[in-house]
């Protein structure tokens, strides 16, 4: 076994995991606070029961929060319950998943600012799509 | 010379900047943290408790992804990573999917991989597609179901797959237009 390489290897491996542990620990309180701080209920009263604007606020809140995804989830559930539609809630569980506002300065930090704005911002309009398309779907099977 | 030198320099501040910013990064949080608790110290106990329970969930995730950054050195060459995930790989949407789909943890403990990856030549795009597969998980499917039902969950998997290579390639070209290429 090469030696040298494997010593390389290890030592390239421990200082990208050095570097990224302040961001990850950052993070992990950034989420711990939001988490605290925002009850899930009070997003309840800003829909406004129309499904352009629902979706986007449906796609905006799950921007926000962060968390488990069992937790956007069990919202999500909620939300419907409470008569919300299903395009802003399918907005509200796909954006949870795909748009991080609370790790975007760690992406940035690693990935590079161009990058991770544009996937945030794209990954934020693509829930609203794919929301739409889903629920358009739906409604032919 | 003179500017072999500049660009040592510069390539050096680069690097001190670097390892500088993410400890100003972590001082800022915690600087926040402690003022949000001076002003509501309700929020203590409960940020603290959340905060150790995500703790003691990615301690795994993080041995997890330190072995695979730990092979992807030793195993794979910069070369063959290019080749399989570079700008002319076909083959590297499946994987970028599949890896997405089937890695585990918070989307920030992939960051550092990913960020190692990324200067190894690995497409932008791949990344964006394997970051947004890691919305679908598998464990959870049953939950998924349990709450929206079977049909929602097969077609919102499928639209999400196709979002995600689609949102790939749109990251390429935008990055690609920025950069002049």
């Amino acid at each position: 076994m090469d030696k040298e390489r494997l010593r390389q290897a290890l030592a390239k491996a421990s200082r990208a995991m050095y570097k990224s542990l302040p961001i990850v620990f950052g993070v992990i309180i950034l989420v711990s606070l939001v988490n605290t701080l925002v009850p899930k209920t009070f997003f309840t009263i800003l829909f406004q029961k129309n499904i352009w604007i629902d979706s986007f606020i449906g796609s905006a809140i799950g921007s926000i929060l962060a968390g488990n995804p069992i937790t956007s989830y069990v919202v999500g559930g909620e939300f419907l319950k409470q008569g919300i539609s299903l395009v802003a809630v399918t907005a509200f569980l796909v954006s949870w998943v795909t748009v991080g506002m609370v790790q975007l300065p760690a992406e940035i930090m690693l990935l590079g600012k161009k990058f991770a704005i544009l996937r945030n911002v794209s990954a934020f309009a693509l829930a609203i799509i794919v929301a739409l398309i889903t629920v358009l779907i739906l409604s032919f099977l | 010379m003179k500017n072999k030198n500049k660009k040592n320099k510069i390539k050096k501040k680069g690097k001190i900047e670097m390892s500088h910013s993410q400890w100003y990064f972590l001082g800022i949080v915690i600087l926040i943290s402690i003022i949000v608790f001076l002003v509501v110290p309700e929020s203590f106990n409960p940020s603290l408790g959340f905060f150790l329970t995500i703790l003691k969930k990615i301690i795994p995730i993080f041995f997890i992804v330190f072995v695979l950054m730990f092979l992807i050195n030793f195993l794979i060459s910069p070369k063959q990573l290019v080749r399989y995930l570079g700008k002319k790989s076909k083959i590297g949407w499946p994987i970028a999917i599949i890896t997405g789909i089937i890695s585990v943890g918070p989307i920030y403990m992939w960051y550092p991989l990913l960020s190692d990856l990324q200067k190894k030549g690995v497409r932008n795009g791949f990344i964006a597609t394997f970051l947004y597969n890691r919305a679908i998980k598998i464990p959870l499917i049953p939950l998924i179901i349990f709450y929206f039902g079977l049909a929602f969950t097969i077609v919102l998997t499928c639209v999400m797959i196709m979002a995600s290579v689609f949102q790939g390639l749109i990251i390429d070209k935008i990055l690609k237009i920025k950069k002049g290429g």
